[in-house]
C-alpha cells in the first residue's frame, strides 16, 4: 500500500492534465488535491508504522536496465530516512497544492500548473525512495525538469524563461558531477545498489587509483563527484546562481521546490549515502567548508536585496549551508532535523510572501510596500511566526534545529568545526537582521507605492490561509515534536540503519554537553540581529542609507550578489557563444567544407578551365603546337645521335 | 509448413511488391494538369497499407525470434555467382532485428507525415519510399558481403531522388555533397571487398568470419570499410554533408535519413569491422575515441550557433552518434549495448524532432529560429510533444535517450575515464543548445506570427506523434525490451576479442 505514496501524485498529474484539457478547472483541482492529500495521509501512516514502530515494508521492484553485469532496478525503499522525507515532501506539497487554488485563480492554465506540481512531487518521491544511485538520478533529473517547467511557467516573460534555462543548465553542471560519481562508484564497487555499496565501503577505504600521476582515494573521489551534484541541486556556493533567479516562477513553486523540498535533495543524498561519505574525511571537510561559506555568503546578499522573494531565496541558500556543514561534521540527524523544520517555516515564509504579493497585485519590490499590517493582519502574524522560527527564537521550530547545528559545530572540536561555528554565528545575526528588515519594510512604516494599489490590498482567501495555518502549526511545533526522535538521546534507534556515523566522528554525541554559553549564544545572536533591524528600520529610519554610504564598497558587493553572474557571464557564457560561432563559420564552413567537397569541386572546376583553354578551335593554334612538338622530337633525336 | 517459407525474403520484397501495385494505379491527368484525386488517395492508401503490413510482419518475426539462439535465424541461402563465391544469404540475429523493427516502424510514420505535404509526383514519391524501405531491410538482413554492399549502396539511390526531387531550394548542392562523401567511402569499401573475395574465395559472411586476416591486412581492410561507415555515421570530420542533406530533404526524407541511414554506419561497424578485424579495431580505438570526442563537443558548439532549426537537429545528431562510435569501440557489453540502444533511441527521437519541425514548417514556411516563437500559446498540444522530444534529446532519465548515453559512459569509463568525462560534457552542452531551441520556438514572441494561420496539431499529426512519445518513454522505463535482443550478438562479438 505504501507504494501508493509515490504513484498517487503521478496519477494526479496525468489525470489533472487530461481533465484540464477537457473540462473546467474544478475537476482538476479535485483530482490533484485529493491524490496529494491521500498520499500525505498514507505517508503519515507510513511514518508512524515504519519510522516509529519499526515495522518493515518491502517496496515494489522491477528490472530497469540489464546490460551484462550492470543491473539497475526500479525499486522503492522504505526506511526511516525516506519516511521522514515522504512526510516532509507530501505535507508541504499538499499544502502548496491547496494554496495554489487561491493563488493561481486568475491564471489561464491552472491544469498545467497543478499537473507540473504533482509531477514534481512524484519525481521528488522517486528520488527519496530510491534504492540505487541510478533511480536516485532519475528523481534528481526529474525534479530538475519540473523545476525548469515551473520556473518558466509564465513563458511569455523573458526573464522567467531565461531563469528556467539557467536553473536547468547550472543544475546540469552538478548533474554531470553526479553521473560521473555514479559511474565511478560502479567501476570500483561493481554495483549501484546502496546496500552493496555500503557493505563494501569499509573494505574499499584504502583503495586508491592513479590519475594523471596523482593518487586519489576511490571513496574520496566518488564522494567528491557526487557532492558536486549536491552543490548544484542545493544551490551551494559557486553553483548557487540559479536559485535567486528561480524566483521568477509562481510563488507556490518557490515555496515547494526552491525552499522546502527540491533544494534539500542534496542534503538528503549525502545523508542517504552517509555510510559512504563517512569514509571520505577530506570530502566531509570540504562539505563543511562549502556549507559554512554558503551560510555566511548568502546571508550577506540577503541583507541588501529589495525583492521580497529574493531575500527569502538567499535565506534558503544560507540555511542549506547550515545543513551542509552539519552534514560535513557527520551530524546527519541534525541536518535532517533542520531540513524538516526548515521545510515548514520556509514554506510558510514563502507562502506568506506570496500572500503579500497576491494582496498587492503582484508587487514584489519591498521599496513599494510598507504599512501593510493593517490590511493583511493574518499574513502579518504568519510571517512573524515564520521569521521567529527562522531566526531561532526559543520554542519555535528553527530554535531546536539551528541550535543543535551550532552546538555540533562547536563540539566537533576541530579547526573546520570552529570555522563553521563562527560562520554560523555571524549568519545567525544576519538572518535575524534581514528577516526583521523584511517585516519592517513590508508591514511597517508608510505605504510607498501607489495610493490606488493601497486601496486594493486585500487579505487572501481562506483557501490560501488554511495551508498557511497548517504550516505555521508546523513552524511552531515541529521542532518540539521531532526533537526527541531526531536528535534525542535515542537518535540512533530512530534512524536505525538509514544513517551511519563512523565511531570517532562523535560531534553529535558531544553536542549535548557543550558549555552553557554556546547553548545560549544563538538566542542572544538572534536578539541582537532583531534589535539592530529595529534600530535601523524603525527607530532611526535614515540609518540604512547612511550605513550603506559609509560602507559603499561592501554594500555594492553585496547588492550585486558578489558579481557572480557577471563573472560567470564573462568566463563561460560569452566564450561559449563566441566559440560556437567560430566553430561553425571558420572550422565547419571554411576548413572542412573548403578543403573537402567544395575544395575538390572547385579544384576540378579550375583544372578543367585550364585544360579547356588549350582547345581553342583555331587551325593555326593546332598546327603551331604540332610544329613545336615536331621540333622537340627532332631535337631529342639529334641529341641522342650525338651521344652515340 | 510456414516454417519453410522464405519469410525474410518476403519481408524484403513486400514493399517492392507494393511499389509495383502503385505503378499499376492509373494516374490520369485532368484539365488542370493534376492527377485525379481518386487515384491519389489510392496511391497513398496502398503505400500506407504496404508499410503497415511490413511492420506487422516484422512484429511477427520478432515474436518468433529466439533470444537465446546463437545462430542466425530465418536463414535463407541461394547460390548466386558461384565462380566468385557470392551467395544470396539473408538471416537475422539480435543485432539486425531492432533496426528492422525501427525501419518498419518509421516508414508508415513517414508516409503519414507526407500525406498532404508532397503535392507533386506523389506516385513517384511513394514508390521511391517503398523501394527505399525494401533496400534498407535487405541491407540489415544481408549476410553476404556483396549482397550487403549492393543494398548498402542501393539505399542511396531512392534517397538521392527524395532529396533531389522533393527537396528544398538548394537540393542539387546537397545531393551533390552527399554523393561526393559517399563515393569516397564506397570506392574504398569495394576495393576491400574485392580483396576479401580474392583471398578467402567467398563473400559469405559466415565463412569469412572463420578466416583469420593478418595484422597488416586487417589494418588496411579496416580502413577500407571505415570511410564508408564513418561517412554514414557521420563521424567528424566527414559530417558536413548531413546538415545540408537534412535541410534540403523533405520531412519524411529527414526522418529516414536521421532515423535509419545514419545507423547503417554503426551497424556496419558492429557487423563487419569488429568481428572481421578485431586486431585492427583495437589498434584504431584511440583514434576513433578522439574523433568521437571531437564530434560530441565540437558539433554541440556548432549546433548552438545554428539559426536553421533543421541544421541544429542535424548537428545534434552528429553529437549523439559520437556516443555510438565511442560505445562500439569500448569492446565491452555496456558500451556495445549502449551504442545500439543509442542508435535505436536516436532513431526515434531525431525522427520525432524532424517530424515536429515539419509540422511547424508546414504552417509557417520558415525554419529560422529567430522568426519562430510562442508556440506554447498558439499550439499548446504541439509544444507538449516538442517538450518530450527535447527532453529525450538531452537524455533525461526516464526517456530512451538516457539509457544509451549512460551505458556508453559506463562502458567508456572502464576503457578510458577521460573519454567518459569529455563525452559526459554533452550532458551540459546538449542541454545548452536544445533548451535554446525549445525556448526560442515555444516561448518568446514570434515576428511574423500574424502572417500565417496557425492551428494546433490535427488528428493525423496527433496519431503520428503519440506513438513516438510512447516509445520514447517506454524504452526509457523498460529498456530491456531492446537490450534483450542484444545479449547474444554482443556476447559473440566480444568473444572474438578474447
Amino acid at each position: 500500500m505504501y507504494n501508493l505514496i509515490i504513484f498517487l501524485p503521478l496519477i494526479g498529474a496525468v489525470l489533472s492534465w487530461i481533465l484540464g484539457n477537457r473540462f473546467s478547472s474544478i475537476p482538476t483541482y479535485i483530482v490533484s488535491i485529493s491524490c496529494l492529500f491521500l498520499s500525505m495521509i498514507i505517508s503519515w501512516i507510513a511514518f508512524y508504522d515504519i519510522a516509529i514502530l519499526k515495522n518493515n515494508f518491502e517496496g515494489a521492484s522491477l528490472p530497469w536496465i540489464n546490460s551484462g553485469e550492470f543491473r539497475a532496478l526500479w525499486e522503492f525503499n522504505f526506511d526511516t530516512l525516506s519516511c521522514v522525507m515522504f512526510l516532509v515532501v507530501n505535507t508541504v506539497s499538499a499544502m502548496v497544492h491547496l494554496y495554489s487554488v487561491g493563488y493561481m485563480s486568475h491564471d489561464k492554465s491552472k491544469a498545467r500548473f497543478m499537473a507540473y506540481l504533482s509531477f514534481f512531487t512524484f519525481a521528488m518521491l522517486m528520488l527519496v525512495s530510491s534504492n540505487n544511485l541510478l533511480q536516485l538520478f532519475f528523481g534528481w533529473e526529474g525534479v530538475g525538469v519540473a523545476s525548469y517547467l515551473l520556473i518558466g511557467f509564465w513563458y511569455n516573460k523573458k526573464s522567467a524563461t531565461s531563469a528556467a534555462v539557467k536553473a536547468f543548465l547550472v543544475n546540469r553542471v552538478g548533474d554531470l558531477g553526479f553521473i560521473l560519481g555514479l559511474i565511478f562508484v560502479y567501476t570500483y564497487f561493481d554495483t549501484i545498489m546502496f546496500e552493496r555499496i555500503f557493505e563494501l565501503a569499509p573494505s574499499m577505504m584504502d583503495v586508491s587509483i592513479i590519475v594523471f600521476d596523482n593518487k586519489f582515494n576511490v571513496i574520496e573521489l566518488s564522494c567528491f563527484l557526487l557532492f558536486i551534484g549536491a552543490m548544484g541541486k542545493s544551490a551551494q556556493l559557486f553553483l548557487h546562481t540559479w536559485l535567486p533567479d528561480a524566483m521568477e516562477g509562481p510563488t507556490p513553486v518557490s515555496a515547494l521546490i526552491h525552499a522546502a523540498t527540491m533544494v534539500t535533495a542534496g542534503v538528503f543524498m549525502v545523508c542517504k549515502l552517509s555510510p559512504l561519505f563517512e569514509y571520505a574525511p577530506n570530502v566531509l571537510t570540504f562539505i563543511t567548508l562549502i556549507g559554512a561559506l554558503t551560510a555566511l555568503f548568502a546571508s550577506t546578499i540577503a541583507l541588501t536585496q529589495f525583492d521580497i522573494k529574493r531575500v527569502i531565496a538567499y535565506s534558503t541558500c544560507s540555511q542549506l549551508g547550515y545543513m551542509f556543514f552539519a552534514v560535513g561534521l557527520s551530524a546527519y540527524p541534525a541536518a535532517m532535523f533542520h531540513l524538516t523544520t526548515h521545510a515548514f517555516f520556509k514554506a510558510l515564509l514563502f507562502l506568506g510572501a506570496g500572500s503579500v504579493i497576491h494582496g498587492l497585485s503582484n508587487e514584489q519590490d519591498m521599496r513599494k510596500m510598507g504599512g501593510c499590517f493593517k490590511k493583511l493582519p493574518v499574513t502579518y502574524i504568519l510571517i512573524w511566526i515564520g521569521s521567529l522560527a527562522l531566526a531561532g527564537i526559543p520554542f519555535f521550530a528553527g530554535y531546536y534545529s539551528k541550535d543543535m547545528i551550532l552546538e555540533v559545530a562547536f563540539a566537533s572540536d576541530s579547526q573546520i568545526g570552529y570555522f563553521a561555528f563562527i560562520c554560523g554565528c555571524l549568519a545567525a545575526v544576519l538572518t535575524a537582521f534581514y528577516s526583521w528588515r523584511l517585516i519592517y519594510l513590508t508591514f511597517h512604516g508608510d505605504f510607498k507605492g501607489n495610493k490606488s494599489t493601497y486601496d486594493k490590498i486585500h487579505e487572501s482567501p481562506l483557501v490560501m490561509l488554511l495551508p498557511l495555518f497548517i504550516l505555521a502549526f508546523g513552524a511552531v511545533f515541529s521542532g518540539w515534536f521531532f526533537k526527541e526522535m531526531f536528535i534525542g538521546v535515542n537518535w540512533d534507534y530512530f534512524w536505525s540503519n538509514s544513517i551511519f556515523i563512523l565511531t570517532g566522528n562523535d560531534a553529535i554525541y558531544k553536542a549535548h554537553s557543550v558549555p552553557k554559553w554556546v547553548k545560549l549564544l544563538p538566542i542572544v545572536l538572534a536578539i541582537i540581529g532583531i534589535s539592530i533591524a529595529t534600530v535601523f528600520y524603525v527607530l532611526i529610519p535614515d540609518l540604512p542609507s547612511r550605513v550603506s554610504k559609509a560602507f559603499r564598497v561592501l554594500y555594492t558587493l553585496f547588492y550585486n550578489k558578489w558579481y557572480f553572474d557577471e563573472i560567470y557571464n564573462y568566463l563561460f557564457v560569452k566564450p561559449i557563444k563566441k566559440f560556437s560561432v567560430f566553430c561553425w563559420n571558420i572550422i565547419d564552413k571554411k576548413i572542412i567544407d573548403g578543403m573537402g567537397p567544395n575544395g575538390i569541386s572547385s579544384k576540378v572546376f579550375s583544372l578543367s578551365k585550364i585544360s579547356s583553354k588549350i582547345h581553342t578551335g583555331y587551325v593555326y593554334h593546332y598546327s603551331f603546337s604540332m610544329f613545336i612538338g615536331l621540333a622537340l622530337l627532332t631535337l631529342i633525336l639529334l641529341y641522342n645521335l650525338q651521344v652515340k | 509448413m510456414i516454417e519453410n517459407w522464405p519469410i525474410l525474403s518476403i519481408l524484403i520484397f513486400l514493399p517492392i511488391f507494393g511499389a509495383l501495385l502503385i505503378l499499376l494505379i492509373p494516374s490520369k491527368i485532368d484539365q488542370e494538369g493534376k492527377i485525379l484525386k481518386n487515384s491519389i488517395t489510392n496511391i497513398k492508401l496502398v503505400s500506407l497499407w504496404t508499410s503497415i503490413m511490413t511492420f506487422l510482419m516484422t512484429l511477427l518475426l520478432s515474436l518468433k525470434f529466439n533470444y537465446t539462439e546463437k545462430q542466425y535465424q530465418f536463414l535463407e541461402f541461394y547460390e548466386w555467382v558461384p565462380s566468385l563465391g557470392i551467395v544470396y544469404r539473408v538471416g537475422l540475429d539480435g543485432l539486425s532485428l531492432p533496426f528492422i523493427l525501427l525501419t518498419a516502424f518509421l516508414v508508415p510514420i513517414c508516409i503519414l507525415c507526407s500525406w498532404n505535404t508532397i503535392q507533386h509526383k506523389i506516385k513517384e514519391f511513394m514508390i521511391s519510399f517503398l523501394i527505399l524501405e525494401a533496400f534498407i531491410i535487405g541491407m540489415f538482413s544481408a549476410l553476404d558481403i556483396v549482397v550487403f554492399y549492393i543494398f548498402f549502396e542501393a539505399v542511396l539511390i531512392p534517397m538521392f531522388l527524395i532529396i533531389g526531387i522533393w527537396g528544398g531550394v538548394e537540393r542539387i548542392y546537397a545531393s551533390f555533397k552527399f554523393f561526393l562523401y559517399t563515393l569516397l567511402g564506397s570506392v574504398l569499401m569495394l576495393i576491400a571487398i574485392i580483396y576479401i573475395i580474392d583471398t578467402t574465395g567467398t563473400s559469405d559472411l559466415i565463412q569469412v568470419l572463420d578466416y583469420d586476416f593478418s595484422k597488416t591486412e586487417q589494418l588496411l581492410l579496416f580502413l577500407g570499410f571505415f570511410f564508408s561507415f564513418a561517412v554514414k555515421v557521420p563521424m567528424w570530420p566527414f559530417h558536413t554533408w548531413l546538415p545540408d542533406a537534412h535541410v534540403q530533404a523533405p520531412t519524411a526524407g529527414s526522418i529516414i535519413l536521421a532515423g535509419i541511414l545514419l545507423k547503417m554506419g554503426g551497424y556496419g561497424f558492429l557487423r563487419f569491422s569488429l568481428p572481421l578485424f578485431p586486431d585492427a579495431s583495437l589498434f584504431y580505438q584511440p583514434y576513433i575515441f578522439f574523433l568521437s570526442c571531437v564530434a560530441i563537443v565540437y558539433t554541440s558548439f556548432v549546433a548552438f550557433a545554428q539559426q536553421d532549426i533543421k541544421k541544429l537537429i542535424a548537428y545534434s545528431s552528429v553529437a549523439h552518434m559520437g556516443f555510438v562510435t565511442i560505445g562500439i569501440f569500448c569492446f565491452n557489453t555496456q558500451g556495445l549495448d549502449g551504442a545500439v540502444f543509442q542508435m535505436v533511441s536516436h532513431g526515434i527521437i531525431s525522427g520525432a524532432l524532424f517530424l515536429a519541425i515539419g509540422v511547424i514548417y508546414e504552417r509557417t514556411h520558415t525554419r529560422d529560429i529567430n522568426k519562430l516563437g510562442d508556440f506554447a500559446t498558439t499550439m499548446p498540444k504541439y509544444s507538449v510533444f516538442l517538450m518530450f522530444f527535447t527532453l529525450g534529446s538531452v537524455g533525461l532519465p526516464g526517456t530512451s535517450g538516457f539509457i544509451g548515453e549512460v551505458l556508453v559512459l559506463i562502458g567508456s569509463w572502464k576503457v578510458n575515464p577521460l573519454v567518459a568525462i569529455i563525452s559526459g560534457l554533452s550532458l551540459i552542452l546538449g542541454a545548452i543548445y536544445m533548451l535554446r531551441f525549445y525556448r526560442k520556438i515555444s516561448f518568446g514572441i514570434s515576428e511574423n506570427q500574424d502572417k500565417y494561420e496557425i492551428h494546433d496539431v490535427n488528428i493525423r499529426e496527433f496519431m503520428i506523434l503519440i506513438p513516438l512519445v510512447m516509445f520514447i518513454i517506454l524504452f526509457g522505463i523498460f529498456p530491456n525490451i531492446v537490450l534483450n535482443f542484444l545479449k547474444v550478438p554482443h556476447f559473440l562479438v566480444l568473444e572474438t576479442f578474447k
